[in-house]
């Protein structure tokens, strides 16, 4: 199987799906001429392949970027367009949260918006709070919004094809250290169902539910609890909105424990959403709190042991899981 | 200016380059200096001119190509370095690191990286003077790029409605990002955009520091007269790439070797010494010097504390 970045996965998918559907088109600031000319990057060699009439690089505007795939899609087409950081997500923010996500809803149901949103995401690049800030909760707030945070380069491709081809607004969120990590990933056309969550790892003892980055840590995490005895499944929830709770539902009862590993901060965090579904759902099924381990309540700070400290780690995750037993 | 005068502009250009030559320099190696660089190489004029033109009292907002900025408003080298470090001893102990450094020390109140994010803080602080009639102005930095951004026109609108004692200071250096001026607006002069808003633009040569500093002294002295806000343009380019991690692949190398030429600190320099108010010992002297500063401010950085992995937690709240 081929071994591509997450970033490489996305570019495939964008190019086969321009290449079956005339309709999509991609936008954003630099997704034509990057500063970049780096072959990991999601759309490098796009505007070569095909033109500046499908790859439209854009002025620094973000508000505009988000509203042209607005417009463009309830015309027909099929927008992908990107928000370079996910800080400058809350200048879109209007076109998205007030205008995409409810202007079908407001046309009772007589228009559609299938656009998709590509987002990069995450701490870990050295280069501060504006840079980075995951804000996945934001958008998951926000109904008529589906929102997709692939862990894997093999779920990227799959998960952002089904994106291109949703008939709704889909904000599709990358992490961008896993641009630098390759995966295996399926050769040509091959989708992955929104809206449903997968189990990474089979275990016996917690349920460990995480997406995107996290993944990694969760992985590091189970590994070394295994040699203690200790059994843990791995539930990757790969999208937040519509939110698998079977999946969820079924692993706790079957393990007993849970614990919600995210890199976004704690409060309002995405992981009180899932914390608050097993309590009302599964509560009777469970040996042990629930716990959440997620960045603290601060904005990412620039020094790297301060980066370091503020993201969530196998050892963090260990800690919180021993706790259970 | 009086020749001392100038001679300063000269001296600061010199430590805004030097300064930054080598934090590009330490950059190469990551495990000395990591994360993203942004420097302002071939713009220095803009930021020694502007400088020189405020007071101590003024305020500035600057964008992600801060370091000249802070330098030019007397920010002390040794503190902005350690920032860039990302040690205890920086600006902003660490929390900031070289994007985002504050210096409210000199009234440089806020760098912010979100393009166009800095624009409309401007009227903010700009109102600020006004509501307590303090004689103050305040300077925003931004590029060409940021003047597509919806926050520079909601801002020029609002500051021209309200009279603000604000000066929008636009470095275009032809490019935002990888794309050439002409790929990112149909407008030729990012000063003409003042016309839309009943206010005054300016386009001055922002290689020449002195005339930078003669356009904004002007401008500052009219916001504090009251006749409202002010664009300058100040045309000038980027020698690098947008950041140190950019190969530049999209910009002719003519057209940088004929920016080149037109080096701020080759001009002010020259014309100097053809005024017969510089010699060639006193520059090389003021190199010395500068090199010293440099030093002195690398050694500081590397010689100081990082922070505890928990100082994370502080100054979230006042
Ligand atoms: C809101 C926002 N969008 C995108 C970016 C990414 N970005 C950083 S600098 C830059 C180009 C800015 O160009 P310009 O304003 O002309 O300033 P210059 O870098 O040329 O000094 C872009 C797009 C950002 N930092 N903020």
């Amino acid at each position: 199987m081929q071994e591509l970045t997450l970033g490489q996965a996305v570019n495939q998918a964008l190019r086969e799906e321009m290449s079956r559907d005339e309709r999509v088109f991609i936008a954003g600031e630099g997704v034509g001429v990057s500063i970049h000319s780096d072959p990991r990057m999601a759309t490098y060699g796009l505007l070569e392949e095909f033109g500046p009439r499908r790859v439209k690089d854009t002025p620094v505007s973000e508000a505009a970027i988000a509203g042209l795939a607005v417009g463009a899609s309830v015309m027909g087409l099929l927008p992908v367009v990107e928000i370079m950081f996910n800080p400058f997500f809350t200048i879109a923010a209007d076109q998205i949260v007030n205008h995409a996500a409810k202007l079908r809803y407001l046309s009772g149901g007589k228009s559609k918006f299938p656009l998709v949103v590509r987002i990069k995401t995450g701490a870990g690049i050295g280069a501060g709070c504006q840079h980075s800030h995951n804000l996945e909760a934001w958008v998951a707030h926000s109904p008529g919004l589906k929102v997709v945070m692939p862990g894997t380069p093999a779920d990227a491709k799959g998960l952002l094809k089904s994106a291109i081809r949703d008939e709704n607004p889909v904000i599709f969120i990358e992490d961008m250290i896993l641009n630098f990590v390759p995966g295996p990933v399926p050769e040509g056309d091959y989708t992955i169902p929104i809206g449903v969550a997968d189990i990474k790892k089979p275990g016996k003892d917690v349920t460990v539910v995480t997406w995107s980055k996290m993944l990694g840590a969760a992985f590091k995490a189970a590994g070394q609890l295994e040699q203690q005895g200790i059994s843990v499944e791995i539930v990757d929830l790969r999208t937040l909105v519509p939110l698998d709770e079977a999946t969820i539902l079924e692993s706790v009862r079957k393990t007993g424990r849970l614990v919600v590993l995210h890199e976004a901060t704690r409060t309002g965090g995405f992981g009180g959403e899932i914390a608050a579904l097993v309590a009302e759902k599964a509560f009777d099924m469970l040996k042990a709190p629930i716990k959440r381990v997620t960045a603290p309540d601060i904005p990412v700070p620039f020094s790297k042991p301060l980066e370091n400290f503020y993201m969530p780690n196998e050892v963090s995750l260990m800690e919180a899981i021993k706790e259970l037993f | 200016m009086d020749n001392n005068e100038q001679k300063k502009l000269l001296r600061m250009m010199l430590l805004i380059r030097r300064f930054e030559e080598k934090l590009v320099d330490l950059s190469k190696d990551p495990q000395k200096l990591g994360g993203m660089m942004i420097v302002c190489t071939g713009q220095e004029a803009v930021a020694a001119g502007v400088g020189a033109a405020l007071a101590p009292e003024d305020v500035i907002i600057s964008n992600h190509r801060s370091h000249g900025h802070l330098l030019a408003k007397d920010a002390e080298p040794d503190l902005l370095m350690a920032e860039i470090f990302g040690r205890r001893t920086g600006y902003n102990k660490g929390k900031s690191g070289t994007l985002h450094i504050a210096a409210p020390e000199v009234n440089a109140l806020c760098t912010t990286t979100v393009v166009g994010g800095g624009i409309p803080i401007a009227v903010g602080t700009a109102f600020a003077a006004q509501y307590q009639q303090k004689d103050f102005v305040t300077v925003c930095f931004f590029g060409n790029g940021a003047s597509d951004e919806g926050s520079f026109h909601e801002a020029l609108n609002m500051a021209s409605l309200w009279n603000l004692p604000v000066i929008f200071v636009c470095e275009n250096n032809i490019y935002s990002g990888a794309q050439r001026l002409e790929e990112h607006t149909k407008v030729k002069d990012i000063a003409d955009r003042a016309s839309a808003y009943a206010m005054r633009g300016e386009m001055v040569d922002g290689n020449d520091a002195l005339a930078v500093y003669e356009v904004v002294q002007k401008a500052r002295e009219d916001c504090l007269a009251g006749a409202g806000p002010v664009l300058i343009e100040c045309k000038t380019y980027r020698w690098g790439g947008h950041g140190t991690n950019d190969e530049q692949l999209y910009q002719p190398k003519d057209e940088i070797a004929r920016w080149k030429e037109q080096c701020p600190i080759k001009k002010l320099k020259a014309s100097l010494m053809q005024a017969g108010t510089l010699a060639e010992q006193e520059y090389q002297d003021m190199e010395y010097e500068i090199r010293l500063i440099v030093e002195r401010a690398v050694q500081f950085a590397e010689a100081s504390p990082w922070p505890d992995p928990a100082e994370a937690l502080e100054d979230v709240y006042a």
